[in-house]
């Protein structure tokens, strides 16, 4: 008998005459009614201690090139929307590489700094989470640099873990991956003292771009979880 | 089982040694304290916190109880997306495929991602003996396997240590392995990371094998997931053309939406924050995007002893958040390794005996190795009924040792119940107490006794007996009554 | 009398086995309070023990004959009540278990039904009698350990605390980490006496740190593994019961002034 069906059989054994205990009843993907959904990711995102700034869309191919900081040599997806990157000129002096599969770890490990979009905003926990689609890229673009600006959409929000999950489940039954990301890189393993940076990228740069033409008007309007349009 | 902690001492023997350690003292007291007061500030915010225990409680209880129907699903559904599932009943027969699959790479090295399940079987050492090195990259995980030492919680496995002690052991033992830290280093925990990130650096970028566990893997779907802090797990999971990962056959869930429970769960209740930094999901192969040869290692390793015991069934809902740890005044105190095994504290008392049995020493005093305060029931999030648990497998190691020849303490327990199972015989015992009582009248407290009383009264003094009990005052003063 | 809150209440009263032997005191304040209340207290002479014991320490066997001992005395009350945290604990959260542990499923409901009706003291003064405010003097500084069994197993909340704050010339002061277990635990103080004692003696720091002169409680194992502490240290702080402070009257202190040697002149004046 191979070692499978000996489990199984040890599995059946073990439940002979035990109560069949039936799924929860709870409901699933319930909305988290915030006053303004933008300004607490906003401030969940800053508890982490990364950057976080609103820019409107006329606004963001500048915003793009100050978040970059400086840094020599950026590498983007292979869909970025051209319209992100019109900021860099002869004069920023950056080298925009844009992937195409090829580069190796060690290749990236020459990166400054990396810009990708993102899927889904959770406001209340403060999660950017890629779906890894084509303008974010394969996980090691959004990886090995030490620099990680994210570009959220106000329109991707959702309230809160329970929303987040059906906007993504196109991605996972597609065979993507998925990344939440709250924050830079961290670790509490040395006295339970919070360090920010170890290996992920070190310092995390979320742009949310004003994109929806009515927000926040309505206090106790709850967000509506099918805004948010996965990638 | 895990040759980490063979031949370990019984919890009591194990105890004393640890107690008197100041400095971990120290640093346990602090570390516990300071987690377990973050876990209480974001449980606090929210308000469905207890409707979200339960559902965790309920999801892990309908997975167990169709627990084949599940695996085979996963099974399906991780074959189909491109992995390969292998099934092992024991440490030996995981610790071998996983060896064997290694050998086919060609690498004599891998990077592990921090893991419960692999320290259960003692893959490190497994690896070891057939020449592969196996470098684990969590910080914690990385001070422990440097340090030569072993890890003392779920989480936070050095946790015994403080700055100091992790500067020491870096300084010393980094260079022998790797990249080197520079030699000004200094206890800073930022210095301290940032040497550990140098180092682990060139070990992700060259490895070509990583082993995982992982925290929940989607039947439905065939999507596991690992949830982290430092980045080291996207690294193990991204970076090398091979990955396995070992899991155990507990952490199944049945549906992505489930995510949405523990996702909210396990991070509140482990670290104290709203969201751990990372957590990756991955579903077989994804072409073009990380590893191209996927393994999951389906574990059993006793846990399908544990599903046969329906009180004791429930310790597989753990989640592994250690929450029960940093609450435990025990463990606050003795720290994790007098519990000898990679799960300590309250949660390890009830799971080892159940995943390993009940033969070894340790095994039979860890269901002692707790006042039943309760704290560790009140903090679980998937609602495991931790006293409980101890309670019903004290009865379990009690039943075991029956029939043999009886110890003090069966003579005793015995002669106990038969002076109460009658009130008679209570009433003659406490013409005892009154006489102690008269004969002590003078004194108001009793110091140091002999024998097996020495226990308590090395360090407490214990009261003289009344003069009259209160059923001698109750039959004189209310006579007539009942 | 009419109006009294526990008038026509018919109580029967679980001393619990380590009290009944060794604190006499404490079922007796227990009766002085329930009868100063107009509850009619009975205490059944068969009773002897609850197992919590046995139960803890995994002799379910032993412990089953006093399950049904105990379902056996007290089926047949209004209320049960008895001053002990755990014991009323294992009662109501271990006696069905045990039964049912043991195939005695008729038992494990009998169980059930007796348990719904048993009481700790400040249950039974606060749910059942309405009461917070039981009429009693007690002008000493004193501190408050909440036992875990009547925290987390009983869930009595603040109901003792309500109690002692309604007694007349009390002293309440907080007692830091009140919620951390003792570090009792039954035959863990003698298993574990090193862990034991260590988490003992944490709690005898911070009953020391408040500098009251009373510490009280609801159990009197907990208390008589702090006190016996504390009494080792010579650290001059003496260990009641909650029913004791309960009990207490003007009278009584009244009484204990004259009996000893004017000590503060403000109370003797």
């Amino acid at each position: 008998m191979s070692t499978r069906d000996e489990m199984l059989g040890r599995i059946g054994a073990a439940l002979a005459g035990a109560d069949r205990r039936p799924p929860p009843d709870y409901t699933y993907g319930a909305v988290t009614p915030l006053p303004d959904i933008a300004d607490t990711f906003v401030e969940r995102v800053e508890d982490y201690r990364a950057v976080v700034e609103r820019v409107d869309p006329e606004g963001l191919a500048d915003a793009v090139v100050a978040a970059l900081d400086g840094a020599a040599r950026v590498v983007v997806p292979p869909a970025m929307p051209a319209e992100w990157l019109d900021g860099f000129t002869e004069l920023t002096r950056t080298q925009v590489v844009t992937d195409d599969g090829a580069l190796s770890a060690d290749d990236l490990d020459r990166f400054d700094a990396v810009v990708t979009a993102a899927a889904v905003g959770i406001a209340v926990t403060g999660t950017v989470v890629l779906d890894h689609g084509p303008d974010q890229g394969r996980r090691a673009l959004s990886l090995v640099p030490d620099l990680h600006v994210c570009i959220v959409l106000e329109s991707q929000l959702v309230g809160d873990v329970p929303e987040s999950v059906a906007p993504l489940r196109a991605a996972v039954e597609a065979g993507r991956p998925l990344t939440w990301i709250s924050g830079p890189s961290a670790t509490s393993d040395i006295e339970l003292e919070r360090v920010e940076g170890v290996h992920g990228p070190r310092n995390l740069h979320v742009l949310l771009v004003r994109d929806l033409l009515v927000h926040d008007t309505a206090p106790d309007t709850a967000p509506d979880s099918a805004r948010a349009t996965p990638a | 089982m895990s040759g980490t902690f063979l031949g370990m001492p019984k919890f009591q023997a194990a105890a004393p040694e640890a107690l008197a350690n100041s400095q971990q003292r120290r640093n346990l007291q602090h570390a516990t304290h300071t987690i377990r007061d973050k876990r209480a500030r974001v449980v606090e915010e929210l308000d469905d916190w207890e409707e979200l225990r339960q559902a965790g409680a309920a999801i892990k209880d309908n997975v167990l109880s169709h627990l084949d129907t599940y695996l085979v699903q996963l099974e399906e559904s991780l074959t189909r997306a491109g992995a390969t599932v292998h099934w092992a009943s024991d440490a030996d027969e995981a610790n071998r495929i996983i060896t064997s699959l290694v050998q086919e790479t060609g690498t004599d090295e891998v990077v592990k991602v921090k893991s419960m399940a692999t320290q259960e079987i003692g893959l490190n050492e497994a690896l070891e003996e057939t020449g592969i090195a196996a470098w684990e990259t969590d910080l914690a995980e990385l001070i422990v396997q440097l340090g030569h030492d072993k890890p003392s919680h779920i989480l936070v496995p050095a946790i015994h240590r403080n700055r100091a002690e992790i500067r020491e052991i870096f300084l010393s033992e980094m260079g022998q392995v790797g990249t080197p830290p520079p030699g000004d280093l200094s206890a800073d925990p930022r210095d301290l990371a940032e040497a550990a990130r140098v180092h682990l650096r060139e070990k992700f970028l060259r490895a070509k094998v990583a082993v995982s566990g992982a925290n929940f893997a989607v039947a439905e779907t065939g999507t596991l997931v690992v949830v982290e802090s430092e980045g080291n797990g996207r690294m193990c999971l991204t970076l090398p053309e091979t990955l396995i990962s070992v899991v155990g056959i507990e952490k199944v869930l049945p549906r992505l939406e489930d995510l949405e429970v523990f996702m909210q769960l396990l991070p509140r209740s482990s670290t104290g924050e709203r969201m751990n930094p990372y957590t990756s999901t991955w579903t077989g192969i994804t072409p073009g995007d990380g590893p191209q040869q996927v393994h999951v290692v389906l574990l059993d390793n006793g846990r399908t002893d544990a599903l046969a015991d329906s009180v004791g069934r429930q310790a597989l809902r753990c989640i592994r958040c250690s929450a029960c740890l940093n609450v435990c005044p025990v463990y606050e105190r003795v720290g994790g390794h007098a519990y000898g095994s990679v799960y300590p504290g309250p949660i390890g008392a009830i799971l080892n005996p159940q995943l390993r049995g009940t033969t070894s020493e340790v095994d039979q005093s860890l269901p002692y190795a707790s006042s039943l305060c309760g704290a560790c029931g009140d903090v679980c999030p998937v609602g495991i009924e931790i006293p409980e648990l101890l309670v019903h497998l004290r009865t379990r190691v009690v039943d075991e040792q029956r029939g043999g020849m009886p110890s003090g303490e069966q003579i005793a327990m015995k002669g106990a119940a038969w002076m109460f199972s009658d009130h008679r015989r209570w009433e003659m015992a406490q013409k005892g107490t009154e006489l102690g009582g008269r004969a002590m009248k003078k004194k108001d407290t009793i110091g140091r006794l002999p024998g097996p009383l020495s226990a308590w009264s090395d360090a407490r003094d214990s009261p003289t007996p009344p003069t009259e009990t209160f059923r001698s005052w109750w039959k004189r003063e209310k006579g007539g009554q009942s | 009398m009419i109006s009294l809150p526990g008038h026509g209440l018919r109580v029967a009263l679980f001393a619990t086995c380590f009290n009944d032997a060794m604190w006499p005191e404490t079922p007796k304040a227990v009766v002085t309070v329930l009868e100063r209340l107009g509850v009619t207290v009975e205490f059944p002479l068969q009773q002897t023990c609850c197992g919590q014991m046995f139960t803890n320490t995994g002799y379910a066997r032993e412990a089953l004959p006093l399950v049904e001992r105990f379902a056996d005395v007290f089926d047949d009350y209004d209320a049960v009540v008895a001053p002990s945290g755990s014991c009323v604990g294992s009662v109501r959260h271990q006696h069905a278990g045990v039964a049912r542990g043991c195939g005695r499923t008729d038992l494990a409901d009998r169980a059930t039904t007796t348990a719904a009706n048993v009481y700790e003291l400040s249950e039974l003064l606060v749910d059942v009698l309405g009461v917070t405010d039981v009429g009693a003097t007690f002008p000493h500084r004193v501190t408050y350990h909440p036992t875990c069994h009547s925290m987390r197993m009983l869930r009595v909340a603040d109901k003792p605390l309500q109690l002692l704050q309604n007694v007349r010339g009390i002293d309440l002061v907080d007692l830091p980490a009140a919620e951390e277990c003792c570090g009792f635990g039954g035959t863990f103080a003698m298993k574990n006496a090193d862990t034991s004692v260590a988490m003992g003696a944490d709690k005898a720091h911070h009953v020391r740190e408040t500098q009251a002169e009373v510490l009280v409680a609801g159990d009197n194992s907990c208390l008589a593994h702090i006190g016996g502490l504390l009494n080792r240290q010579r650290a001059g702080v003496r260990v009641m019961h909650l029913a004791e402070v309960l009990a207490s009257t003007e009278r009584d202190f009244a009484a204990e002034n004259d009996l000893r040697a004017p000590t503060d002149t403000e109370v003797t004046a």
